[in-house]
């Protein structure tokens, strides 16, 4: 999961990150107020999942509370790369002497933990590594270690500081690294880390995201409620790995790696049907019940724009009998709000047993195809029609 | 010969007893792998009886080494747990560990695997979150289906458990080697190229798939991998064409980030170095049958 900046922001200061007051507001009234409560100087800024929004206009400075009003009238509403605003953050104006950047994520690649860090701070940081790579120190951090002091000193004079900031800085790396850690995240990310005219430092801007797989041992339900989108919430509580995309045909599958597979071969089979793409990845997983199935369905046939859906499963340890019985439960369960046809392969574990069950219940609207490319020629076949 | 497993492997399983644990306890049995016992510290000297073997119950991964001779142990602990098993695993320098458990924070991963890096890899680690390892007609570590095919000529490596199924079910009258799933999770022990560089030394091999997802480089390093040491016909599919940026498609590591880890990018580095890359799985067993046919 991928936090907000104001997320961010609060997570900072439970760590004893310092950051600068920041208050969220849904309306241009509530803005008003969180800027009177400030005081002074304050910036309005969009909260999305974006990079550029300063750029794209949402970002602004206010001078009073009552020209923050009138500014974030503009920025609520705003579509930034496909992010419509509707949240804003009011912070502390930041009087900036420099800019920095600081980052510790987990490098797949090389199986371990990484810390960029640069002097030069401020751009983005795709822009610095490219432009100036010379300037972006990347340290590997060992995962039994960590960050302590003098780490944190040796990564701030990789990436250029001097003896006297380095010596400001790193005690919040620590912090930073504190946070990576307790909080199970993949990035913590500071950008612009900043030193202030009166000589303090302060983490301006902050990206966080969270290993999800790192749940059970947090409270995350309030956080989640505000990070999510309502369609990955619905999903999410129902415990189905959904993800919506923009095509005509419901997948439906078992195991990560198949359902991607999925996807590709109906997009392949589309190629000849109308250009027709898949509408969602949705893994239901090994049990694959018949509450499951009904669960991934009702999902599924509720997306107005899936005109067909493809149920794809090889047995493996879910023998293929539950997975029919799965389905034609769900249908039975689903009545009339089941109006699409659905196209089912099943292989491998009781392969025939299920098939034989879809046979025998001879639903209308399921046709029974062996193999995956055809099935999803089929699938694609209905959709386009 | 097989890679990593074969029938001389001795298994223990840590988690034996927990439900997951036993179901494919009594899987992997049936299948013949040769189970020698179970660990957990909270039924040491138990005694459990599946399909008829009574099989001992010790109270750490050195203890069952020590008592039953185990090489090999599987992991099905739950994923709080799952990194403490996994240190048992290497503290006892067992010679292979298969995590098996799904949903394992990458944290506790990536400590794991550091901890391996410093005590020198004593361990060959498979996982987390993957089906396991089989070497079909000699044994079988994990969650695997033992009948999906038999004994022959291909090495299957793959990010993915039902791909790595539904691939072995496609080129089941040719048979394999080794299959094996290495887990779609950011952080995992043996890596597409451990088990190219095992397969290239394995005389039984003859050609080997190579199945990959988008996210991370792991595919892309075991093209350059090939080009400068696989001499033997590899074969590749990809999973997740159609997966959009910045969205995690079910693995943990499953997602692309910016430019990085698309399937479009993977498949280019393989065709390359003149590794052939199939549309659909099916088309990849298709390119193996040709490959197998021509040898």
């Amino acid at each position: 999961m991928d936090l907000f900046e104001y997320q961010a922001r609060d997570m900072f200061e439970a760590y004893g990150v310092p950051v600068l007051q920041g208050l969220t507001a849904d309306t241009p009234e509530e803005v008003e107020a969180a800027a009177a409560k400030i005081g002074g100087v304050v910036v309005v800024k969009a909260q999305v999942k974006a990079g550029g929004r300063g750029k794209a206009g949402g970002v602004k400075v206010a001078k009073s509370a009552a020209e923050a009003k009138e500014l974030s009238k503009n920025i609520f509403g705003l579509d930034i790369k496909g992010h419509i605003v509707k949240r804003v953050m009011v912070a502390q104006g930041a009087s900036i002497d420099k800019e920095f950047y600081f980052s510790v994520l987990l490098d797949r690649s090389n199986r371990t933990f990484l810390s960029l860090c640069s002097v030069e701070g401020g751009m983005e940081i795709e822009q610095l590594a490219e432009e100036r790579p010379e300037a972006l120190a990347k340290v590997p951090v060992d995962a039994t270690k960590g960050i302590d002091l003098a780490t944190a000193l040796s990564i701030a004079k990789q990436g250029g500081f001097d003896d006297a900031t380095a010596e400001k800085v790193a005690p919040v790396f620590v912090k930073l690294y504190d946070v990576f850690v307790k909080e199970d995240a993949t990035l913590v990310e500071v950008n612009p880390l900043i030193l202030s005219t009166d000589g303090e430092v302060i983490a301006l801007d902050g990206k966080v995201s969270l290993d999800d797989n790192a749940e059970f041992r947090h409270e995350r339900e309030s956080m989640e409620r505000d990070a999510l989108d309502p369609l990955e919430a619905k999903a999410k509580a129902m415990d189905l790995n959904y993800v919506k995309l923009d095509g005509e045909v419901g997948i439906i599958g078992n195991g990560a790696g198949l359902v991607m597979s999925t996807l590709d071969v109906v997009a392949y089979a589309g190629e000849k049907h109308g250009k027709v793409r898949p509408a969602n990845f949705l893994d239901i997983g090994g049990g694959a019940s018949a509450e499951v199935m009904a669960a991934g369905l009702d999902v599924i046939l509720n997306d107005p724009q899936v005109k067909s859906v493809f149920v794809n499963v090889f047995g493996g340890i879910t023998a293929c009998d539950a997975v029919a019985n799965g389905i034609v439960g769900a249908l039975k369960t689903l009545g009339d709000k089941a109006t699409k046809p659905l196209v089912v392969r099943l292989d491998g574990n009781n392969v025939l047993e299920g098939r034989f069950i879809l046979e025998q219940a001879a639903h209308p609207l399921v046709t029974v195809v062996d193999t995956m490319d055809e099935a999803a020629d089929k699938a694609a076949e209905f959709a386009n029609r | 010969m097989a890679i990593f497993l074969n029938e001389d492997s001795r298994i223990i399983v840590q988690g034996m007893t927990g439900s997951e644990g036993m179901k494919h306890t009594r899987r992997m049995l049936l299948g013949g792998s040769n189970i020698v016992g179970g660990v957990n510290p909270r039924k040491a000297g138990e005694t459990v009886d599946v399909e008829g073997k009574q099989l001992p119950v010790f109270g750490t991964v050195a203890e069952a080494m020590k008592a039953t001779g185990a090489n090999v142990s599987v992991i099905f602990v739950p994923p709080a747990f799952a990194k403490a098993a996994m240190v048992e695993a290497i503290d006892a320098e067992i010679p292979l560990a298969v995590a098996i458990t799904e949903g394992i924070p990458v944290h506790d991963s990536a400590w794991a695997w550091a901890y391996n890096v410093d005590k020198g890899q004593k361990t060959r680690l498979i996982g987390p979150n993957c089906p396991g390892i089989i070497s079909p007609g000699k044994s079988n570590a994990g969650i695997t289906p033992s009948d999906i095919t038999g004994p022959g000529p291909i090495g299957l490596v793959s990010k993915s458990g039902t791909l790595t199924y539904q691939m072995m079910f496609e080129l089941r009258d040719i048979g394999m080697s080794t299959a094996i799933g290495i887990g779609g999770d950011p952080v995992i022990g043996t890596t597409h190229i451990d088990a190219l560089a095992a397969f290239q030394a394995d005389p039984e091999t003859k050609a080997i798939v190579l199945i990959g997802e988008i996210g991370g480089d792991s595919e892309e390093k075991a093209a350059a991998y090939i080009k400068e040491h696989v001499t033997k016909p590899v074969v590749a599919y990809v999973a997740g064409f159609t997966a959009p940026e910045g969205k995690t498609m079910g693995h943990a590591g499953a997602i692309v980030s910016g430019s990085a880890g698309t399937a479009q990018a993977k498949k280019e580095a393989f065709e390359a170095v003149g590794v052939k890359v199939g549309k659909t799985p099916s088309e990849t067993a298709a390119l193996m049958r040709e490959v197998i046919k021509s040898l």
